[in-house]
């Protein structure tokens, strides 16, 4: 028996909601819980997915609004399971350590908290491109609050503006690309309006449509992840967050924008996924590079993280856009592991300026493995696992998306693997800053306490269980990953047949 | 000789009957006024005219689905016509009018101008939108448009003893006749070029092509201008932001929301039905219009600081996206403006109503400071007023994101997807300054601590009214929230809406 999507789904949304007329420790105890039922069913959804089997699992499929032909349509497949996971975990575990912290009007936090798990569920079960986009743009809205309100004052109104307008702009432009598909499709096929993605997938647009289409959505998906050079609003951004709102910001929306690349762009629009493969990868290299150089160059600890991340999510597009299946399953791995590293890694960061007397710059900081061996390791575990040390799964995640881009375009493999030296670098330049060194002029060196361990271990437990078994986060998905990029890569590898048959004729004794 | 010729039109009392509750409700509460005791002008006045406007709602109900024309003479096609358009604007008057009179239950305005002509005036101006939304005849278009315009001309000099107002009422009498007088040349070489005044006729004389392009391209052309004054449509908008800033501000309400839903339903009975056929001529020009509109609306809002002026411009801005329906004379092009402008009211009504409470509350008037902090001072205020500004800027789980869906689906639908991209280029830059509200609103301090420091003079700094002797009470209170309860509900369970707005849209017939 399986329960219904829309209850997992609305369900830390709901207890949010109703925490908002309930006293404060009320209030959070029920946001926990509603987002610790979610995280229970995506555990037992897991074990009962069963793997190969074509279609969607748990499918949900109702007519919302009927003259518009948008349907609720929900479903688990390969694709989305693992990452449904990532986010139901993370969203609780950052919950928790939001919950250990006061707050000024605290209800209304846990109300924001719960509205975006709801949404980037979601954005993630969605098999309508109306509904997705519309889950799309409604997770941004909960961060606007979250870091309006609660971010340090002075600055926030005009990061989180500057953050809000750069990433509806590309929402919109994909809400008109995904209108004009819709309208392109019922016109081509002569049915009535339908947004499923299943019957946008039936029947292909031209290709000149596909082309404009696809550069909105990828405008849209490159600004939430954020890509260079759409980064802008970065910095900004993720200065005026608070840490625990920062934490999922940064390891489960960006994930969002990677999976929409697979979900929607390379099944319904191949042609043009094929025809701007070049200039994706090219783009993702960018960032990979930029990234990694900005992240060994800044001393902000958030800073350092978003760079990284920046380089993380170049490397999933180079995934992505390999147009192999190989590649695709590195990109959710990786996917899933940038979410689990970049997590703790914000709890770290919010640690270490406790001890650091509020300083989020690693130049104030340092020795503190002196005092605080216990912490120092669970750092060393979260750094290496994000340099992707053979042995962590991310090292696997990395491997599959070289092994990918190796097939289709080796001189952008060649060239990415300065960004796997990089990260290295950058890595090993905040774990030695910040833990080793000589005690930094402002830093009183404590060892992690039980309720500091209490958000960090679980974190670091994931990590090193993937890094065991990386197998666990991708097994199930992969008939799914292969689907999803099955009609690009098959395009992909007729113009690279026929391209290849221009360049070096076969020889007369073979015809 | 002459009255022989004239023949007594049949009267169908039952279509009639939501225009006459209207009239005999103006004459009704103009005695009412004229009585002696307090109590009576000052509580039953207001409350006779929410009767006038619930009745015609009811018997606008009665009659829906009973499409008729009204006043047919022999020979002629009628002067009205009722059907599901006409009772859509109608209740979307309506309901408007029952907010604005719940706005003005204890303003300022109506005490000054007496309570009996003020409402009566109301009812009269929601008359004249009533037979412009249902006229079929373009004596009766001119009749509706100057009955929807003098009282409101009137309306907005009410406040006698504030320079603004009487400004604003003066402005808006100049303008608006010139308008007027464009519109009726407009119509009357619509009538020299086809010879006739009924639309039907028009229509006929187009199709059958003994219409005389110049004369009718002139007429078209004129009565398109006239038009776009009254729907302030750029670059026939100027009047728009200082009449809507110097009238009071439960004017300004029903001024912005029912005139705008009369002129389009005006529009699309001139456009839509009797110049249908020559539709790729008008076309273009308007979609070019459109776009200038909405580009100018809203590029002119990001600088305002007075809410009523940012409305003012997002007015315009909104009447350039609701002409995107009417451009593609299509049933999902009426269905799309009618719809929009459903929500519209909804949005705007929430938005005047929070001002008004403020106006009474702060010394800032409509300044944007006075909603700082509003968030935790009066959150019954805030969210309805947050939702209003999203809403207006279509972000998801609004009534605004489906209203704008609607509409660049229509574009999309009719071929004019370059428009439906222009939507969305005009949603984005209307972000800056919606989100500006909503910032002030949720992330600054709040203005409470100002209150008390009114300058010495202990004259506030105002735009229509007295914080002394107005309160801003339960009513106003009531009024945002239901209407941002509409927003939020009509974002979720949009169809029953649609399916009104779509019967709308049948209505025309021509489809």
């Amino acid at each position: 028996m399986s329960l219904p999507l829309s209850i997992p789904l609305w369900l830390p949304a709901a207890a949010a909601f109703l925490g908002l007329f309930l006293p404060g420790v009320a209030s959070r105890a029920l946001a926990i819980l509603g987002a610790l039922g979610t995280f229970a069913w995506t555990l037992w959804a897991i074990a009962d997915f069963e793997r190969g089997a074509k279609g969607l699992q748990d499918a949900t499929d109702q007519m919302w609004i009927k003259p518009l032909g948008i349907h609720y349509k929900l479903g688990l497949d390969g694709l989305n399971l693992y990452l449904i996971a990532l986010a139901a975990f993370i969203f609780l575990v950052c919950l928790i350590w939001a919950a250990m912290k006061e707050w000024e009007h605290g209800g209304q936090l846990f109300f924001f908290f719960g509205l975006a798990e709801s949404a980037v569920l979601g954005a993630l079960m969605a098999q309508d491109l109306a509904l997705f986009v519309l889950f799309f743009d409604l997770m941004l809205l909960p961060f606007l609050f979250l870091a309006g309100i609660y971010g340090p004052e002075g600055t926030r109104v005009a990061a989180i503006t500057k953050l809000f307008i750069y990433t509806l702009v590309g929402s919109l432009l994909m809400l008109a690309a995904a209108i004009a598909t819709g309208v392109l499709v019922s016109q081509q096929t002569g049915n009535d309006l339908s947004f499923a993605f299943s019957d946008l997938q039936a029947s292909p647009l031209g290709k000149g449509s596909q082309e404009w289409i696809f550069l909105c959505f990828a405008a849209a998906f490159w600004v939430k992840m954020p890509a260079f050079p759409v980064h802008g609003w970065m910095p900004d951004g993720y200065k005026n967050m608070p840490l625990p709102v920062l934490a999922v910001f940064s390891a489960v929306l960006s994930k969002v924008a990677a999976y929409g690349f697979l979900r929607v762009v390379l099944p319904i629009f191949p042609d043009a996924a094929v025809h701007f493969q070049d200039l994706m990868l090219v783009l993702a290299l960018g960032s990979i590079l930029y990234g990694s150089a900005m992240a060994f160059t800044t001393t902000d600890a958030r800073l350092i993280l978003g760079y990284s991340s920046i380089a993380q999510l170049g490397f999933i597009t180079l995934g992505i856009f390999s147009l192999t299946g190989d590649g695709s399953q590195g990109a959710i791995l990786q996917s899933i592991n940038h979410g689990l590293v970049v997590a703790p890694a914000f709890v770290i960061v919010a640690y270490l300026a406790e001890r650091a007397h509020g300083s989020e710059d690693i130049r104030d900081m340092g020795g503190i493995a002196f005092r605080a061996p216990v912490l120092a390791t669970l750092f060393l575990i979260v750094v290496l696992a994000n340099l992707a040390m053979p042995g962590s799964s991310n090292f696997v995640g990395e491997f599959l998306i070289l092994f990918g881009v190796f097939h289709s375009k080796l001189v952008i493999a060649s060239i990415a693997f300065v960004g796997v030296g990089m990260a290295a670098v950058y890595s090993l330049r905040f774990l030695i800053r910040t833990m080793h060194n000589r005690v930094g002029p402002e830093v009183e060196s404590r060892e992690i306490s039980f309720r500091e361990g209490l958000v960090l271990v679980p974190l670091v437990t994931v990590i090193l269980f993937l890094a065991v078994y990386p197998q666990f986060a991708i097994h199930k998905a992969e008939p799914g990953i292969a689907r999803a990029v099955a009609p690009a890569a098959l395009i992909a590898h007729e113009e690279n047949v026929v391209s290849d048959a221009a360049v070096h004729p076969k020889p007369a004794s073979v015809r | 000789m002459l009255l022989a010729a004239v023949t007594k039109p049949t009267i169908d009392w039952a279509g009639v009957s939501p225009l006459i509750a209207l009239l005999g409700g103006s004459i009704v509460v103009l005695l009412a006024g004229l009585l002696r005791g307090r109590f009576i002008r000052e509580q039953i006045v207001p409350f006779l005219t929410i009767v006038a406007f619930a009745t015609t709602i009811g018997l606008g109900i009665w009659q829906w689905d009973d499409a008729k024309d009204l006043f047919v003479a022999k020979g002629s096609q009628g002067a009205l016509r009722s059907d599901d358009l006409t009772l859509m604007i109608t209740f979307i008057v309506s309901v408007t009018g029952i907010g604005a009179v719940l706005l003005s239950w204890r303003a300022l305005a109506p005490r000054e101008a007496a309570h009996g002509e003020y409402f009566a005036l109301m009812l009269t101006s929601a008359a004249g939108m009533v037979i412009l939304a249902a006229a079929q005849n373009l004596v009766s278009v001119f009749l509706g448009l100057e009955l929807l315009s003098v009282p409101l001309y009137v309306l907005c000099a009410t406040e006698m003893r504030r320079e603004r107002s009487l400004e604003s009422g003066l402005k808006y009498l100049i303008i608006g006749s010139v308008g007027s007088a464009t519109f009726l040349y407009g119509l009357a070489f619509i009538y020299g070029g086809t010879g006739a005044t009924d639309f039907r006729g028009i229509s006929q004389a187009i199709s059958s092509d003994v219409a005389k392009d110049s004369l009718l391209l002139t007429g078209i052309g004129l009565t398109l201008v006239g038009l776009a004054f009254k729907a302030s449509v750029a670059p026939f908008h100027q009047w728009t932001p200082d009449v809507y800033e110097g009238a009071p501000t439960p004017v300004t309400a029903w001024m912005a929301v029912a005139t705008k839903a009369a002129a389009f339903g005006g529009a699309l009975r001139i456009f839509d039905v009797a110049l249908i056929d020559a539709h790729r001529d008008w076309a273009p020009a308007l979609a070019t219009l459109a776009a200038i509109t909405i580009i100018v609306g809203n590029v002119g809002a990001l600088s305002q600081s007075s809410l009523k002026r940012l409305l003012a411009w997002s007015s315009v801005a909104q009447a350039g996206y609701l002409l995107a329906g009417v451009v593609v004379a299509s049933r999902v092009g009426v269905q799309a403006t009618v719809f929009y402008l459903a929500v519209y009211l909804f949005m705007n009504l929430a938005a005047f109503a929070v001002i008004a409470a403020r106006e009474r509350e702060t010394p800032y008037g409509d300044d944007i400071r006075a909603v700082n902090g509003l968030g935790t001072s009066r959150p019954l205020l805030a969210w309805p007023m947050t939702l209003a500004m999203l809403s207006l800027a279509g972000m998801p789980a609004t009534a605004g994101f489906i209203g704008k869906f609607t509409l660049i689906d229509a574009a999309a639908d009719g071929g004019y997807t370059w428009l439906g991209v222009v939507i969305v280029i005009g949603s984005m830059i209307s972000l800056g300054y919606y989100l500006k509200v909503v910032a002030a609103m949720w992330m600054r301090p709040s203005a409470a601590a100002d209150v008390a420091t009114r300058d010495a003079s202990g004259a506030p700094r105002l735009a229509g009214a007295d914080p002394i002797t107005d309160r801003a009470d339960w009513e106003v209170t009531l009024v945002a929230v239901l209407c941002g309860a509409a927003i939020l509900v009509f974002g979720v369970i949009p169809s029953p809406l649609l399916n009104l707005a779509d019967s709308a849209g049948k209505a025309l017939g021509l489809l």
